[in-house]
Order: structure tokens, then C-alpha cells, then sequence
């Protein structure tokens, strides 16, 4: 019964050798694949339980990971709670949103520049950290910002970005209502899952970063664009005579559209500076109808419209400028039918005409720090495009300072300091409350801050939106806090 | 038949060689309960003096039993059994803190480590009961009875009992119980005894068709009676893994006793179109085969891959030399302590592991064989042949089933599982192998002189019991 027993042996060793040959298939050649598929908790939760790098606004963490005593090793903790939750995001076990999402490699340590890091953690076996990241805000407009938009009555829900115009930086980015990322990046699950399904279901909308989530018409704020359409047209400057008066024909249509105070602007006949000064609806309507689509979608793209420009915060909605007919066309002229915009966008219009025309690409991530707070990266500021030639953007400039000297935007002048600005209304439909905008740069001279506020919606009182009673306080205690440094 | 080296070559006891491996397997086991201390709880566990103290008993019994009344026994496979049941305590004593966390406190390592000791003793009670395996011959029959009974019992009113799907339990006493791991050893007994005696009929009569030598018709009674058996465990018990088990058990004791692989074709073909037809018309088999083509794609159904895919996770995870105790989640994966073991080793201790724990059960079977080998009887040898597949095929079946090898079927991992009908009837499969071994390697009574004069000696006295 030997030879039979000797072939069983064989037939068994063929068994063991399948084993041995498909566990090592399993556990080592297909081990990167199943690391790599969503259902993997395990790779979740070690993400979840991992000392992720801080990330910093000034010297001061606003997300950081602190010792944990439960299932996972590290809590990420916000200590400001809302007023950076639009920018870091959250970090919850089941998703992560803003900054924790878009620099998560470098946070988690995964980042190839922290590879010399990673392989030191690995052959001193400890536990690998992640690095830091440095953000551009500057911690005053911050707070300047997100107490302002706080200090609106009601319900209100806003946002504001203020840009350095010289190299695009992000000094302030607030939205309101927001949230405590602490209750989502909370071990207790359940929790964040209640808390994830009340934020959700908030028609108040506040995990939206409404400073580039949201876009609504820019109102008379994008009368600026037009303005800048008209001059780099060459047949207009700033002391050029436009229509006034009290009403507009709209072309192909029966309609005609006025002024807000259903005024005639000062006259038929008046300056472009004036025009501006006033807000005057009839003197833009007639510019972008003579201007056309084409050329006013030119200059509304060369401002960054069509397309997005920051590129550290997931969630950005584009700006629109869309094809327009003729009408649509006179009427985008001063912000209204199919033009929308984010806060964002109206920042780097007042921050490419500050900036000599250059509009600056927007960025969030100043530094790329190690674990030991070596330099790992520096972003350097970039040229978005060249909206506006240097003598428009002066031109425009001007128009602009008197604008806050003697015209609707006063409310944003600071004493001793020449102040750009220019306020915005849209009224998208009669039933709902109108957006209060407001854009604007200081000092106009030597500009270090652009800001852009929006304010979508007030217990106010409708007659007071108009103009910059809402966003303009906010706006000059921004650039306040800018120019005090 | 003294099989290996020339014909006078003569086994010594090697009993030093087993302490020593014993000891060494001590290590693994110790070893392992301090390291799932330090990993989980970061400290020696407190019971550690007891706790060595009764493994390191429990396996110098076995050991002086062995040295006592079968000295010449094999002397590795006391070791490697000792080494796989003292890992499978550690790693259930671990996963019993994982759910402990969890606020689900079990004490699983606390009962494994009872029934091990029931095993033990079940263990050297049959080494010092049973001095001859060839008096199991005399039982052929009434096993086989036995072993049927056993297998139709979780069919029975008020003892039967049907957990996760499977009615392949019995309730005695209050103990849960699988009467089919009993069974198993009854019918290799009886499947051994069957055929040492009809192996000729069965072997020479039957035609030769397209060079394979067919068993004649009227012999294919057994067969048939045995493939009628395993399909109702199929059907009936919905029990993949014990059906498998016990046809390729028979197959391979019949194709050993006859030396005619026809019977492996026969029964092949036999199985394969029993498992088709299976596959066709029961559902729990054909999601199973479907679970393991595309087990990515039921993950959340139910039931469906979740358990499977969930373990493969794991050993990913722990890749080449795992996580190590404490750093892994092994108890995701629902039944980690049974059927799922493999994938906990392989999640906390790696690559290596699993394979250092394949090895030791291929060692088990190779030794399994080798007692086959040298056996200088046909019952010993067919039992032994027996016993080693069991042992081969239940790790094969479940091994590769947990590694996505082939469709994943209910079976534990001798020896490391918990469960106790499992641990005892495997102790009492390796002292039956414990017993053969020593039978084997016993020198032979002096018979050079067999040829010369003293005729009134070759008639030699042979102890029965």
C-alpha cells in the first residue's frame, strides 16, 4: 500500500504549497490593493487614530492632534471651534472636508516631501507624525472678519475674503452660520453622525464655505468689471461723459429698467467717476450694451469669471459670466440677470485692480512644515492673469476712492488713509431679501488688503441694505486690521 | 516494510529529542500569552505563573505518558500539536480582551484551556487504554454505526440544534457539542477496518477501460452508501465543509487500501456532479461559490462576503510581519476565534505566521504519512492514512477558504479554533497517531535467526490489548 501513500504525500504537499503560495498572495502582493479599497476600515481608522501635523495661523494651531485615552490615539481638536471651520475643514472618521481634505498627505505624513521624515520615523520605530501646514491668514482680519459677520443682526448669513493684492494671499476668509468641527472629528460616532445629519438638513446651510461655495449676483459691485471693459476699451477714462438720467430702454424688449432711488443719477449727461460715485444703473446698462457680450465676458474672464483660481480648498464654485443675449447683456452690466459671483471672486477684482491690474492667483497654504518645523515648501506667489492694464487699473482706482470720499461707499473711510471701495445690491427676485455687497482696497496709494463682503440675507430692513450699511463696517475694521500691522 | 535506511535499521525512542521540542513549543505558547499581555494590556498578564505553570503540566504528562507506554512513538508531532494549541490560546485570550473592550467580556481562552485539558487527558487515557491500534479493528462496525448516529443526531427533537445556518450541533447537559468531529475518528476507523478486509475484492475483480481499471459493479455498494452520506450532510446540515471532509477522507482510504486510482475517478466524478447538482438547487452553496468569485461585491449583503472580505483586510493589513498583538483589529471579523483564526494570526502576526502555522500542520501530515509508511500493518497504515487526511484536508479546506483559495465552508482549524469537540477529538487523533507510530517503530522482536534453527520461535507471541 506504499506507492499509493507516496502519491497521497505528494497530493498533500501540493495542498500546503497552494496555501503557503496563496497566502502570500494575499497578505503581501495584493496587500497594497486591499489597503486601497474604500471598505477597508482598518486603513480608516488608523488614518483616524494617526498624530496628524498641525495646522497654523501665526503661531497658533487652529487644528491640532491631542492625545487620546479611547479606541484611537490622537482626538483632532479646532481650538478657535467656528471661526476657521470653513478654511480647515473638518476631520471626521467619514469624510474630511476644506484643509484637512486638500493637504491631507502632507497632514497625515503620507506627503513625499515628508519622505526622509517617514523613514526615519520607520527605522526608530516610532509612530509616524505628519507635517504642519502654515496658512496665509492673518489672524486680525480674521477675527475682524468672522466678528463682523457675527455682529449682523438676525439670522444673517454671510461671507468675507480679504486678499494681500501684491501676491494673492488669503488674509481673511469667513462664512457664516458655521459649524464646531470639534463635534465632527468627535471619536463618539453616533454623535457626529447626529450632528452631521443636523447640519445637513439646516437650510441655514453651514457646512457651505459660502466665501467660495456660494454664488450669487454680484450686483453693483460687478460695475467696477464694466468700468474696466469701457476704459481698457479706449473710448472711455475716467472724467468720460456717459448716459445718465432716470430710466434705461433694455434693447429687443418692451422694458426699461431705473435707478435704486428711482433717481436721474445728477443729470443726463455725466462723468464715469460719477456714475460710480452714484451706483448709476442707467450709465452701465447703456455701457455694456455698447461695450457687447464679447468684449464684457473678455474682461469678466480675465478677472477670473468661467473658472476657479484657488486651488487649496476643495468645494469652489465657479463664477459665471454665461452667453447672454442682448438684454442679458445691458443687464449684466450692473450685476444682475445670469452673472453671479462668489466672494472670492469679487475679492480678486478689487485685488487685480489694486495690484496694478495683475490679479494675483488666490492661496490658502503659505508653508509646508516637518514634524520638527523644518521648511519643507513655500508657496510662491504667482500671476493669475493681466486683467486690466496699470493706467486702467489707476483710472479705475481713482473712481473708486471717491467713491468712499464722497459717494455711496462712505461708510468705509478711514480717516488718514485713502480708501477704495464700492458697494453692491442685487435683487435677484422681489420676494427674498437682496444681497448686500461690498468690495474694496486700502490704502489706495500702496494697496496691502483686498476685501470682498457679502451678506446674503437680513432681518434688516430691505430700504437699509442698499449700499454699504451692512458689509462696509466690516470691510474697514478688515482693512483696519491689516493696515495696523 | 522498515521503511527507511537499510534493512537492519532499527528507530531508537528519541524521547530527549520530543522534551526538548516540547519545551521549545512551551515557548511558543508561553511566549505568545505574555506578548497578547504587553501588546493589549501593556503588562505581563497577572495569572502568567499559573498560566505557564498548567500549560507546562499539562504537556509533561503527555510527555511522561508517551515515555511511559509508547516509547517509541514519533517524536514530533506531541511538539508541533503542543505549539499550534498553545498559539490558539494566546490568540483567543486575545481576541477575549478585544471583545472585552467592546463591553462584550468573554472567556473563551478560560474554556479552550479546559477543553485542552479534557483533550490531554482524553489523550493519554487512549495511549495507556489502547496498546495495540489493531484491536480497533474488532470495532469496525459498531464505529461505523457510531459515527452515522453521531452524524444524523443534530437531527433529532430537543438535542438537535442549529447555530448560523449549520445543524450540526447537539445540546447535552447544557454543553454545545459537534458530534460530527467525533464521528470523523469513528468513521476512519470504521472506513480502515472496512477496507484492510475487503481490499482485495475490491482491488483485483473489475475491467480495464481506456487504462483505468474500474471497480466492478456490485462493489461500488460502499462507495456509494458513503457518497449517499456525505451528500445528505450537504443537503440536509448545509454543511460544505464536513461533506468534503468526509468523502475525500473515504476516497483516499479506499484508494490506498485498493492501489486503484479508478476509485479516485469514480468518486471524483461523483462528487463533482454531486456538488453540481448541489450547486444547482441549494442556494447556501451557490452563494457561496459566488461570495468567493466576487467577494468585493457582496460585502454588504447579507448573507454575504463581509466576514470573508473583512478577513482578507486583516492579513493585508498585517502583511509581511503583522501588526503585532494589540495593534490590529481582529475582532471585526465576525467568528475571529473559530473559523476566522487563520485571519487574526495573519492581521497581528503577519505573513510569517501563517506560514510558520501551515507548516506545522503539513509537518503534522508529512509525520502522519510517514507513520503510514513505515507501518508494518494494513490496518495502521490505512488508519493512519486516515487520520492524516483529515487533518491535511480540514486545513486545507479552511486555510484556503479564509484566503479567498477556494469557496469559504464551516470548518475549525485543528487545534488553534475554539471549540472543544473540535480540540478533543483532534488530541484523540494524535494519540491514535501517537499509538501507530509507537507500534511502528517498535524494533522487531529479534527474527534475524527466523531462517535458522530454532523453529519453535517463529511463532510469535503478539499481545492484543
Amino acid at each position: 500500500m506504499n506507492k499509493p501513500i507516496r502519491t497521497i504525500s505528494i497530493f498533500c504537499l501540493l495542498l500546503f504549497l497552494a496555501l503557503l503560495v496563496n497566502a502570500s498572495y494575499v497578505m503581501y502582493f495584493r496587500a497594497d490593493e486591499l489597503a486601497a479599497d474604500a471598505k477597508n476600515r482598518r486603513v480608516i481608522n488608523a488614518a483616524f487614530s494617526r498624530e496628524r501635523g498641525a495646522i497654523l495661523v501665526g503661531k497658533d494651531p487652529v487644528a491640532r492632534s491631542v492625545p487620546s485615552d479611547d479606541k484611537y490615539d490622537f482626538q483632532r481638536t479646532y481650538p478657535q471651534r467656528f471661526m476657521y471651520a470653513p478654511i480647515t475643514g473638518y476631520f471626521a472618521y467619514y469624510a474630511q472636508t476644506g484643509i484637512e481634505r486638500s493637504q491631507s498627505d502632507v497632514l497625515s505624513g503620507d506627503d513625499e516631501r515628508l519622505f526622509v521624515t517617514r523613514l526615519v520615523d520607520m527605522l526608530s520605530n516610532a509612530e509616524p507624525k505628519g507635517g504642519n501646514v502654515q496658512l496665509t491668514i492673518n489672524p486680525a482680519a480674521q477675527a475682524a472678519a468672522f466678528e463682523g459677520l457675527q455682529a449682523l443682526s438676525g439670522e444673517a448669513k454671510g461671507a468675507v475674503v480679504a486678499l494681500e493684492p501684491s501676491t494673492g494671499k488669503v488674509l481673511a476668509m469667513a462664512s457664516t452660520p458655521t459649524f464646531d468641527p470639534n463635534l465632527l472629528a468627535s471619536h463618539d460616532l453616533q454623535a457626529v453622525e447626529a450632528e452631521g445629519k443636523r447640519l445637513e438638513a439646516d437650510p441655514a446651510t453651514p457646512l457651505i464655505n459660502r466665501a467660495i461655495g456660494t454664488t450669487l449676483p454680484p450686483g453693483s459691485t460687478f460695475k467696477l468689471v464694466t468700468a474696466a471693459a469701457a476704459i481698457e476699451s479706449g473710448n472711455y477714462d475716467k472724467d468720460s461723459i456717459v448716459p445718465g438720467g432716470f430710466q434705461f430702454q433694455l434693447p429687443q424688449s418692451d422694458s426699461k429698467v431705473g435707478n435704486y432711488d428711482q433717481g436721474n443719477c445728477g443729470g443726463t449727461k455725466i462723468t464715469l467717476t460719477q456714475a460710480l460715485q452714484v451706483s448709476c444703473n442707467v450709465s452701465f446698462l447703456s455701457l455694456a450694451n455698447e461695450l457687447g457680450a464679447e468684449a464684457m465676458t473678455e474682461q469678466a474672464e480675465a478677472f477670473g469669471f468661467n473658472s476657479t483660481a484657488l486651488e487649496d480648498l476643495p468645494g469652489q464654485a465657479p463664477s459665471l459670466y454665461p452667453e447672454m443675449d442682448a438684454p442679458q447683456t445691458a443687464l449684466s452690466g450692473i450685476g444682475q440677470s445670469s452673472v453671479t459671483a462668489t466672494p472670492l471672486q469679487m475679492a480678486m477684482v478689487a485685488a487685480g485692480i489694486a495690484n496694478d491690474g495683475q490679479v494675483k492667483r488666490p492661496y490658502l497654504v503659505d508653508e509646508v512644515r516637518a514634524p520638527n518645523a523644518s521648511l519643507l515648501d513655500k508657496t510662491e506667489a504667482s500671476t493669475y492673469s493681466q486683467a486690466v492694464s496699470s493706467n486702467t487699473a489707476d483710472e479705475l482706482t481713482e473712481m473708486m476712492v471717491a467713491t468712499v470720499d464722497s459717494g455711496t461707499a462712505v461708510v468705509a473711510a478711514i480717516p488718514g488713509v485713502r480708501v477704495a471701495g464700492k458697494t453692491g445690491t442685487a435683487q435677484s427676485t422681489g420676494s427674498r431679501p437682496p444681497y448686500a455687497w461690498f468690495v474694496s482696497f486700502a490704502p489706495a496709494d500702496d494697496p496691502q488688503v483686498a476685501v470682498a463682503v457679502m451678506v446674503e440675507a437680513s432681518e434688516t430692513a430691505r430700504e437699509e441694505i442698499a449700499g454699504g450699511s451692512l458689509g462696509g463696517p466690516i470691510a474697514k475694521a478688515i482693512m483696519e486690521a491689516v493696515m495696523a500691522q | 516494510m522498515s521503511e527507511p535506511g537499510a534493512p537492519g535499521f532499527v528507530h531508537r525512542p528519541r524521547r530527549g529529542a520530543e522534551l526538548f521540542l516540547l519545551l521549545a513549543a512551551l515557548v511558543v505558547g508561553i511566549g505568545a500569552y505574555v506578548a497578547v499581555g504587553l501588546g493589549v494590556q501593556g503588562t505581563v498578564p497577572a495569572n502568567i505563573i499559573g498560566y505557564s505553570g498548567w500549560l507546562a503540566a499539562l504537556t509533561i504528562a503527555a510527555h511522561v505518558a508517551v515515555r511511559l507506554v509508547a516509547p517509541y512513538a514519533d517524536p514530533v508531532l506531541l511538539p508541533l500539536v503542543a505549539a499550534l494549541n498553545g498559539l490558539g490560546l494566546a490568540v483567543i485570550h486575545r481576541l477575549d480582551l478585544a471583545y472585552e473592550a467592546v463591553d462584550k467580556p468573554h472567556s473563551f481562552a478560560q474554556q479552550q484551556l479546559t477543553w485542552m485539558t479534557l483533550g490531554i487527558v482524553l489523550f493519554i487515557v487512549t495511549i495507556i487504554l489502547l496498546r495495540d491500534h489493531r484491536s480497533l479493528q474488532r470495532l469496525t462496525y459498531t464505529s461505523g454505526a457510531a459515527g452515522i448516529a453521531l452524524l444524523l443526531l443534530p437531527f433529532m427533537p430537543i438535542v438537535g440544534n442549529e447555530i448560523n445556518g449549520a445543524r450540526i450541533w447537539i445540546n447535552v447537559a447544557g454543553f454545545s457539542f459537534q458530534p460530527g468531529e467525533v464521528a470523523k475518528l469513528l468513521l476512519v476507523v470504521a472506513f480502515s477496518g472496512y477496507l484492510v478486509r475487503h481490499r482485495d475484492a475490491l482491488a483485483l475483480a473489475g475491467r480495464r477501460v481506456l487504462f483505468i481499471d474500474l471497480p466492478r459493479g456490485r462493489d461500488l455498494g460502499p462507495i456509494l452508501a458513503m457518497f449517499a452520506v456525505s451528500m445528505m450532510i450537504l443537503v440536509a446540515q448545509n454543511d460544505l465543509g464536513s461533506s468534503l471532509l468526509f468523502f475525500g477522507l473515504f476516497l483516499v482510504t479506499l484508494y490506498v487500501a485498493t492501489e486503484r486510482p479508478g476509485w479516485l475517478v469514480v468518486g471524483g466524478l461523483l462528487f463533482a456532479g454531486g456538488a453540481l447538482a448541489a450547486y444547482t438547487f441549494v442556494g447556501n452553496v451557490q452563494n457561496r461559490f459566488n461570495f468567493w468569485l466576487h467577494p468585493m461585491d457582496y460585502y454588504y449583503e447579507s448573507p454575504g462576503s463581509g466576514q470573508l472580505v473583512e478577513g482578507m483586510f486583516g492579513m493585508g493589513w498585517g502583511g509581511l510581519i503583522g501588526r503585532g498583538f494589540g495593534e490590529g483589529s481582529p475582532s471585526s471579523v465576525p467568528y475571529a476565534n473559530s473559523d476566522f483564526i487563520i485571519a487574526a494570526i495573519g492581521e497581528e502576526l503577519g505573513l510569517t505566521a501563517v506560514m510558520a502555522v501551515i507548516l506545522c500542520y503539513g509537518l503534522i501530515v508529512e509525520r502522519a504519512l510517514r507513520i503510514a509508511l513505515i507501518s508494518r500493518d494494513g490496518f495502521g497504515k490505512l488508519l493512519a492514512v486516515g487520520l492524516g487526511s483529515i487533518v491535511a484536508l480540514q486545513v486545507f479546506v479552511v486555510v484556503g477558504g479564509v484566503t479567498g483559495l477556494i469557496p469559504l465552508t464551516g470548518l475549525t482549524t485543528p487545534f488553534l479554533s475554539y471549540g472543544g469537540s473540535s480540540l478533543v477529538a483532534n488530541w484523540v487523533i494524535i494519540a491514535l497517531l501517537i499509538r501507530i507510530s509507537d507500534q511502528a517503530r517498535r524494533p522487531i522482536p529479534r527474527m534475524t535467526d527466523l531462517s535458522g534453527t530454532f523453529d519453535s520461535e517463529t511463532t510469535q507471541v503478539v499481545k492484543l490489548t
